[in-house]
């Protein structure tokens, strides 16, 4: 079953209008208020429209946070081997994961401020799960350091500098946990570039990467729609134009 | 100080589905009902911008933080217990509606078999089957019992269904129609049909149709969105309390729901309830609300962990196997299933509703012969598609890289080419297995946190390979290219999200030395204090346990109101 490419046309995109239609149609004669009520007014489109007519809009979000320059750099360099340019489409540089990891360290997460994190710390099993006193963002900033120390130590380079093989290989050894650090493990900070590199990818752009939906579109996932009840039975394999939150305000 | 309150008819701990039935039933048949909600208010409005993955799915939105109260994790005795700090096998939710608000709505009745499993056993296959330390006892309730208060749940949620083949014996057919088919749903069906087994439907909390309910609540039908696990329903067409059980307790002008209101006491004089310690978390202020009756409806940990604070109750003690509160914690084993890798088949597995699927109970309960196995009970297999949103759903086989240029082709491929068949399977209660005080941490309050001891058994294991093995075979049989199976169940680990189905430490029973709860789920101990919630099963069946939640809450709703007018213990 492929999919035919004449198919990608407006028709089938589940339009605003199409989604008015259907949920009205669904909903009956009935009286729902919340979201449903509140969706009809949209406007965006024309105000991007013309924004973009104008001139080539600068993106304001693409800043740092947290990160210095040099730790970005390494950061952008190693989410790249974890998710590369290839012929599908951008890698995570292109799509902004740089920048997405930099603001979710500067925010709670990197405080890890809705963890438990209550003394006193000892060391578990794996089955108990992580057990350190290290925030994620000092894990990061560690975990960084580190990864220039050992590409130094075997290739006499720093990170960015290497080739792409050899990057894969220091990656590959703190993945694989070959590489000795003491603070953190070295699996453990892999493990959470990883994590993060995938949400950089495929989270809303409104968090920073998966830029202009470009992580959405190599997969065909068509990211926020308000309705699948006119294909959910359908034997076809439907490509929707993707759309973000940016669509509801 | 402590800020003492006027007295009310009742007072209830925790507003999610529990919480949310007893303040309705109460309410309309003309009692004062105090609701006591420790994290935020909840309304359909709040999800104008619910379909971010990141958010709500990776970052829990609407989970309980962490930082103010989690449990302690062990597998058994010797080792030290330490916290969960962070999410993964399970997720507790937090603010008006509780758990009731994010899950997936798939509703299922327990088998007539649950309720009797420990006397049907042993009648079926004789008393050794049963291993001297599985501590599996019969229910107090039978499923003819039971059932009018299932059609009671079912038809207040509107639930979508058809009948299944092999369950118990329905009083009434489902609300509405089941919900739609997609293509691999036929797969499923027709692969099983084929293996001569018994496909339907899953019942479903997401409307197929537009319904309104006997209170007189009207929802609109589900639009197959893609987000439900995790999120709250934007179109309120998922079943959840706060658009449906709460309203009607609101309308009576009887129920006075207080949220950001933390109970940390049960008060208690002469084995008699009388009311309730809170403290105000926006202000601090420590208030007491003093009842006739109370009831706990919080999640299955936080009733236990009250009792036990509040010293009501005879606490369980794994080395005599005496004493109730704490015993029989049971979870689910769903890690026996198996994914399907097409080579040329394409699905829209990004839409989706948490409830879409279809399912078979043939290797469920005591629905097959267990002479020549190694375990008892089962599980249903299911296929469902309740939408893979991209963070979460990479799918890649088993021996490939999980990084890199290799990884990246074959997750952007395999995303709309993957299915998985999954197993629902029961979990026994073990005589080691159990909740009680940590002694070491504890919550924002300074009370200790609860203490989990559990790991898989041998049960467990045989359970899960084999569930993973009929999950194997259904998928050859829908012509999967390559499959990846489960092969050994490994130990129980707290980081990967498995399912929010804990179960136990409050369980219920006909006799008081082994329950801690009669079939009113009345505290055999307390007799103006009853505890509803998951809480009460004595073992955890092969089936989501929401359905079996709600009935026992109905039940209990029935049993209060009896209580508020003669008194005494009522079973």
């Amino acid at each position: 079953m492929t999919e035919d490419k004449n198919e990608k046309s407006g028709a089938e995109n589940l339009s605003r209008r199409k989604f008015i239609r259907n949920s009205s149609y669904a909903v009956g004669g009935l009286a729902v208020g919340g979201v449903l009520g509140s969706v009809i007014p949209w406007g965006t489109e024309n105000d991007d429209q013309k924004q973009q007519a104008g001139k080539q809009i600068k993106n304001y979000n693409h800043a740092l946070m947290f990160f210095s320059q040099a730790e970005f750099q390494t950061v952008q360099a190693a989410a790249e081997r974890i998710f590369p340019e290839d012929e599908n489409g951008p890698g995570a540089k292109e799509l902004g994961v740089g920048f997405y990891i930099d603001h979710q360290m500067a925010g709670s997460y990197g405080f890890n401020a809705r963890d438990y994190m209550v003394p006193p710390f000892f060391h578990g099993e794996k089955e108990q799960g992580y057990q350190g006193r290290l925030k994620r963002r000092e894990i990061f900033k560690i975990g960084l350091r580190e990864m220039q120390n050992y590409s130094h130590q075997k290739f006499k380079k720093g990170f960015t500098e290497l080739s792409e093989e050899q990057q894969d290989n220091v990656l590959s050894d703190f993945a694989e946990d070959k590489v000795n650090v003491t603070t953190i493990s070295a699996s453990g900070f892999f493990d959470l570039l990883r994590s993060t590199t995938l949400e950089g990818v495929y989270s809303d752009p409104l968090y920073g990467g998966n830029i202009d939906m470009e992580g959405w579109k190599m997969r065909n996932y068509p990211g926020d729609q308000m309705n699948y009840t006119d294909i959910i039975e359908d034997d076809k394999f439907h490509e929707i134009e993707p759309r973000s939150l940016r669509d509801h305000m | 100080m402590v800020k003492k309150l006027p007295k009310t008819d009742v007072v209830i701990v925790g507003v999610g589905w529990g919480g949310g039935i007893i303040a309705s039933e109460l309410t309309k048949q003309g009692l004062n009902v105090v609701g006591l909600e420790k994290g935020q208010e909840r309304q359909t409005e709040d999800y104008y911008m619910v379909h971010d993955e990141l958010r709500y799915a990776l970052r829990y939105e609407l989970m309980q933080d962490l930082s103010k109260d989690t449990i302690t994790f062990r597998g058994n005795e010797k080792m030290r217990a330490l916290p969960m700090r962070q999410y993964g096998s399970f997720l507790f939710g937090d603010g008006l509606g509780g758990a009731g608000v994010h899950w997936n709505g798939q509703t299922f009745r327990f088998l007539p078999y649950d309720f009797n499993i420990r006397s049907q056993t042993i009648e079926r296959y004789g008393k050794g089957k049963i291993p001297t330390d599985m501590t599996i006892q019969d229910w107090g309730i039978t499923y003819d019992e039971i059932e009018p208060y299932y059609d009671k749940f079912e038809k207040m949620a509107g639930i979508s269904g058809e009948e299944n083949p092999l369950g118990g014996k329905r009083s009434d057919k489902y609300p509405t129609g089941p919900m739609k088919h997609t293509p691999s749903m036929k797969m499923f069906k027709k692969a099983t049909e084929n293996l001569k087994y018994h496909p339907y439907t899953i019942p479903s909390a997401n409307l197929s149709e537009p319904y309104t309910n006997p209170d007189g609540i009207a929802r609109a039908a589900c639009q197959y969105c893609a987000f439900c696990e995790r999120f709250g329903c934007e179109y309120g067409a998922k079943a959840d309390p706060v658009v449906t059980v709460i309203p009607v307790a609101k309308k009576t002008g009887k129920f006075d729901l207080r949220t950001h209101s933390w109970v940390r006491r049960v008060l208690h004089k002469g084995g008699r309830a009388t009311g309730v310690l809170y403290t105000d978390v926006t202000t601090g202020e420590e208030i007491e609300q003093p009842a006739d009756m109370v009831v706990l409806t919080s999640y299955v940990f936080n009733n236990v962990k009250l009792l036990l604070n509040s010293k009501v109750g005879r606490p369980y003690d794994s080395s005599t196997g005496t004493g109730v509160i704490g015993k029989n914690y049971a979870y689910q084993v769903v890690k026996g299933a198996a994914t399907g890798y097409f080579d040329d088949k394409k699905f829209n597995t990004f839409a989706g509703a948490g409830a879409l699927g279809m399912v078979i109970d043939d290797f469920n309960g005591d629905n097959f012969d267990h002479t020549n196995l190694n375990f008892i009970h089962g599980g249903y297999l299911a296929l469902t598609q309740t939408g893979a949103r991209p963070i979460a759903n990479n799918p890649i086989p088993s021996d490939s890289p999980t990084w890199g240029k290799e990884f990246k082709q074959n997750s952007l491929k395999y995303i709309n080419q993957t299915l998985s068949i999954g197993a629902m399977g029961a979990s026994m209660p073990y005589k080691q297995h159990y909740l009680d005080l940590d002694p070491v941490y504890k919550d924002t309050f300074g009370d200790p946190l609860i203490r989990m001891t559990y790991d898989f058994r041998d049960q467990d294991r045989e359970l899960a390979k084999f569930t993973a093995k009929k999950s194997k075979e259904i998928l050859q049989e829908m012509g999967a290219d390559k499959i990846d199976s489960m092969e050994e169940l490994g130990p129980y680990n707290i980081t990967t999200y498995q399912s929010t189905h804990n179960t136990g430490g409050v369980i219920m029973g006909a006799d008081p030395d082994t329950s801690a709860v009669n079939n009113y789920l009345q505290m055999w101990d307390m007799e103006n204090l009853f505890v509803v919630g998951a809480s009460a099963f004595p073992h955890n069946g092969g089936y989501n346990p929401t359905d079996t939640v709600g009935a026992l809450a109905y039940r209990a709703a029935e049993g209060i109101v009896k209580y508020s007018k003669n008194g005494g213990m009522l079973a």
